[in-house]
Parts: structure tokens; C-alpha cells; sequence
């Protein structure tokens, strides 16, 4: 155990090259997404779609279970009405009640599964556990108005197939533009039309990327509306003070500076 | 307490009389807050106000932090997104927390730089400088094992490398490091000491903040100049200074407001900036991420500790001598932990008798070099050790060392100072008397 743990600690200590070097990050577009900059805020009409696609497409393989399914009724989220949310819970996910030592429909109360059955990530942080760029570049501030990247990495990845597939050590992994490396083992999820948009959205592979990125976004980050309110507030409430302070601080040195020049 | 003469606090009503023979604590408070401040600070001496506000937002969030936080490696990063969604205000109070962390650390390095290009930490203020590095020192433990208790992957990976440059110690490492893990690896018992230390500290911290005051309230504090402070009588010394109430107070407080405005931007509109995206991912010990790194703060740091691989002749050469006792981990353990220690030392490197910078010529260009070594090193700490940026590294911190060990020495020899002012007054007239155009400008260049 020691030896591991010396192993492991050489290793990251020692040269930390791996996929940096390997370099290889690939390209990630720049979407577009209504909640970027400071005063972003999240589209609910394109949530509920996004929710749409998580629950027909990606739930088959993917859980989330740090997301309560409540927070689907969330007024600065897809804003779902109660019994909608709930009608929602039933139809379409089962949790394990220790009570019952059964499965029952879910209620909102529960989170939204966990499922591990094809050992793929969780979905619930996704959004922010990938950046699509980070770091300062540019003039050092691009998150500012961009965001960390990680919907915009998203989109990009499930927009990012090539369609050429390799099989490798008994796995088959996919060509993927956006992909560190290259290949990926998630077989394309989207063909374009894989769900039906109630609202008339034409879903193409691109339209559904981007509304899942919208939706694993606002479940990363569910208090970004009210984080970027509160932000505002307290930007403008203290640049208020500064002012005040600036004016009070120099009012007070005034006579001292003045007798310097006596 | 002999300090610059000046007004003490007396008693006038009964009351007043009857408790400050009992417990002197008005006069305490008067003391402190009317405490004769050189009146030529420039902008760079408000780091201390923004430190002080740093470690109360800390605490505060801090310790509200905890009471929804639960410290089990099953259960932690769970409970750090139960804030985050559940918790009133929850979101906010963490990323306050966060950010705050980082926020402490730009005005801690402020401070230094400061200290540094002033000579602050010149005699009689060894003791302030002595003390300040213990608190930075605890700071930089605290933000470490802050930084564990969400038990993300880099929470995880961070605290095993880091714990890892224990077990490079010859002969007694490996146990050492067992015995601050509380077992063979990163696991519940380590995350459950860090805990405990990383509420623990920060009242250290308090603590060491009070005697950090104390001893440049009892020397008086430093100023652009270096030049103290006329003790000769109280008229004397009033020429020179001003009480810290309220033209201190009311000009820190306007900085403060204005780096703060910078601060709610940051946690209200990019509050991840800083921050790993692998961290969103809950610790696994099975998955070592591609690339592990510190923090921003401790880039500098981590780029000495790499420096010094197994290719550098000092590090042959320490090898040969001692029978490979010290090897390259371990040299650069030493490195690490030496660079912090020479920059301790420097108020007995530093053998210039002129305190400021500002009437050293040369040593300005060793100073800039050495800031702006400062920040290739953290740029060099967030790349990958192979290619080109090693040798930057390795060139970065030689240049660390040889700052203290070599030019500071050196320097205080072949320099020939500038004149200094015979006394604040002097100088603040020679600011304020002539140019009348620059009436709302700052007493000096804030970054000079």
C-alpha cells in the first residue's frame, strides 16, 4: 500500500505530462447561450427542451443524482408548473424506497436517478467539471462574458461526431472532433429528430446539443440567476460606496494637504 | 509601552473612571485606533485593512459553512452540493468562501511585495516580519486542506501529492506521512483531521494577527520613506504623522470598497475562474487526473518544488554528498520550503542601512526582477514539466534564492543610496507643497 501511494505520489509529482502534453484537447465551438455575461439568464423554453433530451436520450445511460427533480418547478430554471413536475417524476423515473425495500414512481422530492449501468459519468456537474477553455487568455477575462466553457464543450461533443469508428482492446470508441484524443467509447447519442419538440423547434443534432448543454448547465448551476443578481447588486452597491468613501476620504485630507503647502 | 508619543485615553465620567481602573479596555481601543500613523503612506499600505476584512469574511462563511457541511468521504461532496442547491443563500456563502480564499491571497502577496520593496522588515520591525511569515505560512496550510474538504478529484489528488513531499524526508518520511494521513493513504481520517485544522487555524491566525499588530504599533509603522518617525516630543511627532482615526480608517476603507467591487464581479459573474473543473468531480482514488495542479497561489511554490529534478548538478551533487540521502524529491521538498524560509530570514540577509527602496538605485532592478520572477514562476507551476519549462523553472528559482542569499548581501556593499528626506514632514511637503494640479491624486505611485 505505502509503495502504491509513493508510486502515485512520484507520479504526480514527477513529470504531470499526460494529456496536457498529449495536447490533443480538441475543438470546441463557440456556441452561444443565453445565459452568458453578467447579465445571462437561462432560457426556459430551451430547458424544457434540453430536459426533454436528457430524459429520452441520455438517461438511458446517464444519472443525476445530485439534482433534485423539484428544482425542475424552479421559477429562474425550466420553471415547470408543481403538478407537471410531478406528473414528470411518475412517468418517467423509479427510485429504490428503503422504506418500501422497493421500487416506486419517483415523487419531486427525490433526486433524479443515479445509473450506472453502462459506467457512465453523472450528468448533475457536468456542465462545470469541463471546461471548454479556461484560463487566462485573451485579455484574461473571456469567462466573464463566455462562461468556463463547459456547455459550449458539451454541444460540442455531441455535435462532434465523424461518424468513423475504430475497435480497440475489445472497445469500440468513436471518432469525435471535440474529444480530447480524438476517439470516444459513447456511441453517438443524437441522429438528429431522436425527440419531438412540443413548441415546433426543429430538432436537428445541433439544436438538440445545445439545449441538453442549456439544461446540464442550469443543473450544474441552478442559482446562477440569482448568484448574477446578487453580483449586480453588490457591484453597483459598493461602487456606490466607493464613490461616497473616495469623496469623504478626500474632503478629510484636504486641509491636511493644503497645510503642506504652506 | 514606549511608542511615538501621543494622546492617551483618560477617563471623565465616574463610570468611565470606575472601569478603566478595573479593566483598561476603552483606553485599549483608544490607543489602537488613535495610534500616530506616518502621514505619507501611499496606496500600498492598505493591503493590511483588506487582509484583516479577508480573515473576518473567511471565518464568517466559514463558520457557517460547516453547519450544513458534513465531513465523511462518503457523504462530503454530497453535502457541499446540498449547499449549493438547498441552502439558502448557500451558493453564494461558498463561492464567497472560495473566491474569498483567493482574495486573501492577492492582498497577502501585496503585502509582502510591499514589505519587501520598503524594507519594512528592516530593524526594529524583524518581529512583525517574522510574525507575518508564520501567518502566511498558516495560511497557505489552512487554504491547502480548505481546499480538501469538498473531496473533489483535485481535493483528493492535491492532498496526496502534497502529503506525498512529507514521505520524501529520508529514513522517517513514510511514517510522517502516515502519521499526518492517519493511515497508509488519503482517506476519512485525513479528511477528518483536516477538518478539525482547517477551523482551527484560522483563530491561530487571529491570534497572530493581534501580535502582528501589536509589534508594529509598538515600532510605529513603516512608510515610503524609511524614515521613522521624530520621537523627540509630541509636537515633533504630530508633525510627522496623523492618528490612524479617521484618516487612515476612511482611506482603507476606500480602497476596500473599490477591491471589493472587483471581488463581488468575480463571485457574481465568473466565480469558477480560479477554480479546477475537475474539482466538480467527487474524489476517486482509482482515477488520477491528467494533469494535477495547485492552486494559483501556490504555483510559485510548486514550480521551485519541481525545479529540481534529477538532471540539475546541485541536486547530483547534494546526492553524492550525502550518499544519496537527499535525492531529487527531496531536494526539491527543501527548495520549496527553503524558499520561504531565506525570504523569513531577509531582515539578517539584507545588509543595506537604507530602508526604502526608493533610495536604492540598483536594488529597484533587483526588486522589479524579483517580482516579476515571481510571476514567471507561477506561470511556469501551471505547465507541464517537460519541454522548455523546467529550465525556466529552475532559472526562476535560482534567481529566488540568489535574491537573498546574493544580492541582498551584496548590495547593502556596493550600493551608493540616494538622499533621504531628514523627515516625513519633509517628504509629504514635497509632494503636496508644489504641484497644486495633482490635488486628488494619491501620495504617491501606488506601485512604487
Amino acid at each position: 500500500m505505502l509503495k502504491k501511494l509513493a508510486l502515485a505520489a512520484t507520479l504526480a509529482l514527477a513529470p504531470v505530462s499526460g494529456a496536457y502534453a498529449a495536447g490533443a484537447s480538441g475543438h470546441v465551438e463557440n456556441y452561444d447561450f443565453s445565459f452568458e455575461g453578467p447579465f445571462g439568464t437561462y432560457d426556459q423554453a430551451q430547458l424544457q427542451r434540453g430536459l426533454q433530451v436528457y430524459t429520452q436520450v441520455c438517461s438511458a445511460c446517464h444519472g443525476m443524482k445530485y439534482v433534485p427533480l423539484r428544482t425542475l418547478s424552479a421559477e429562474d430554471g425550466p420553471g415547470m408548473p408543481d403538478d407537471q413536475v410531478r406528473a414528470y417524476a411518475e412517468q418517467f423515473f423509479e427510485v429504490y424506497d428503503e422504506e418500501l425495500e422497493d421500487f416506486r414512481p419517483a415523487r419531486p422530492t427525490d433526486h433524479f436517478p443515479e445509473n450506472n449501468a453502462a459506467g457512465a459519468p453523472d450528468l448533475s456537474m457536468m456542465a462545470k467539471a469541463r471546461a471548454g477553455f479556461h484560463g487566462p487568455y485573451g485579455l484574461g477575462i473571456n469567462q466573464l462574458f463566455k462562461g468556463m466553457g463547459g456547455p459550449e464543450y458539451i454541444a460540442s461533443l455531441l455535435a462532434g461526431y465523424t461518424g468513423e469508428d475504430k475497435e480497440e482492446a475489445g472497445a469500440i470508441l468513436y471518432e469525435n472532433e471535440a474529444f480530447p484524443g480524438g476517439w470516444i467509447s459513447m456511441a453517438p447519442p443524437l441522429y438528429g429528430d431522436d425527440v419531438e419538440y412540443s413548441d415546433g423547434t426543429e430538432a436537428t443534432i445541433e439544436q438538440q446539443s445545445k439545449d441538453v448543454a442549456a439544461f446540464l448547465m442550469w443543473a450544474a448551476e441552478p442559482k446562477l440567476m440569482a448568484r448574477k443578481q446578487a453580483g449586480f447588486v453588490g457591484v453597483v452597491f459598493l461602487t456606490v460606496l466607493s464613490v461616497l468613501l473616495y469623496l469623504t476620504n478626500k474632503r478629510l485630507w484636504a486641509p491636511v494637504k493644503a497645510r503642506a503647502k504652506e | 509601552m514606549s511608542g511615538i508619543p501621543h494622546d492617551h485615553y483618560e477617563p471623565s465620567t465616574g463610570g468611565e473612571k470606575w472601569l478603566h481602573k478595573r479593566l483598561p479596555i476603552v483606553g485599549l481601543a483608544y490607543d489602537t485606533l488613535m495610534i500616530p500613523t506616518p502621514k505619507n503612506l501611499n496606496w500600498m499600505w492598505i493591503w493590511g485593512i483588506v487582509l484583516a476584512f479577508c480573515l473576518a469574511l473567511q471565518i464568517i462563511t466559514g463558520i457557517v459553512l460547516v453547519m450544513h457541511y458534513t465531513p465523511h468521504v462518503d457523504l462530503a461532496f454530497a453535502s457541499v452540493e446540498h449547499i449549493m442547491r438547498n441552502v439558502n443563500g448557500g451558493a453564494m456563502l461558498r463561492y464567497l468562501h472560495m473566491n474569498g480564499a483567493s482574495l486573501f491571497f492577492v492582498a497577502v502577496y501585496a503585502h509582502i511585495f510591499r514589505g519587501l520593496y520598503y524594507g519594512s522588515y528592516k530593524a526594529p520591525r524583524e518581529i512583525t516580519w517574522i510574525i507575518g511569515m508564520l501567518i502566511y505560512l498558516l495560511m497557505m496550510g489552512t487554504a491547502f486542506m480548505g481546499y480538501v474538504l469538498p473531496w473533489g478529484q483535485m481535493s483528493f489528488w492535491g492532498a496526496t501529492v502534497i502529503t506525498g513531499l512529507f514521505g520524501a524526508i529520508p529514513f522517517i518520511g513514510e511514517s510522517i506521512q502516515t502519521w499526518l494521513l492517519g493511515g497508509p493513504a488519503v482517506d476519512n481520517a485525513t479528511l477528518n483531521r483536516f477538518f478539525s485544522l482547517h477551523y482551527l487555524l484560522p483563530f491561530v491566525i487571529a491570534g497572530l494577527v493581534i501580535v502582528h499588530i501589536w509589534a508594529f504599533h509598538t515600532t510605529g509603522n513603516n512608510n515610503p520613506t524609511g524614515v521613522e518617525v521624530r520621537r523627540t516630543s509630541k509636537a515633533d511627532a504630530e508633525k510627522d504623522t496623523l492618528p490612524f482615526w479617521p484618516y487612515f480608517v476612511i482611506k482603507d476603507l476606500f480602497a476596500l470598497a473599490i477591491i471589493l467591487v472587483v471581488f463581488f464581479a468575480v463571485v457574481g459573474f465568473m466565480p469558477n475562474y480560479l477554480g479546477h473543473p475537475d474539482n466538480y468531480i467527487e474524489a476517486n482514488p482509482l482515477v488520477t487526473p491528467a494533469h494535477i495542479v495547485p492552486e494559483w497561489y501556490f504555483l510559485p511554490f510548486y514550480a521551485i518544488l519541481r525545479a529540481f529534478d534529477g538532471d540539475v548538478w546541485v541536486v547530483i551533487a547534494a546526492s553524492f554528498l550525502t550518499g544519496g540521502i537527499v535525492d531529487a524529491k527531496f531536494f526539491g521538498v527543501l527548495a520549496m520550503f527553503g524558499a520561504i524560509i531565506v525570504m523569513a530570514l531577509v531582515p539578517w540577509l539584507d545588509t543595506s542601512s537604507v530602508r526604502s527602496g526608493r533610495y536604492r538605485p540598483m536594488f529597484k532592478w533587483w526588486f522589479w526582477l524579483f517580482v516579476v520572477n515571481f510571476f514567471v514562476l507561477m506561470w511556469v507551476g501551471a505547465m507541464p514539466a517537460e519541454g522548455i519549462y523546467p529550465y525556466i523553472a529552475l532559472i526562476g528559482s535560482t534567481y529566488w534564492f540568489a535574491y537573498f542569499l546574493v544580492i541582498l548581501p551584496l548590495l547593502g556593499v556596493l550600493e551608493k543610496p540616494l538622499p533621504q528626506p531628514d523627515t516625513i514632514e519633509d517628504d509629504f511637503k514635497a509632494h503636496y507643497g508644489k504641484s497644486s494640479t495633482t490635488e486628488g491624486a494619491p501620495a504617491a505611485t501606488p506601485a512604487e
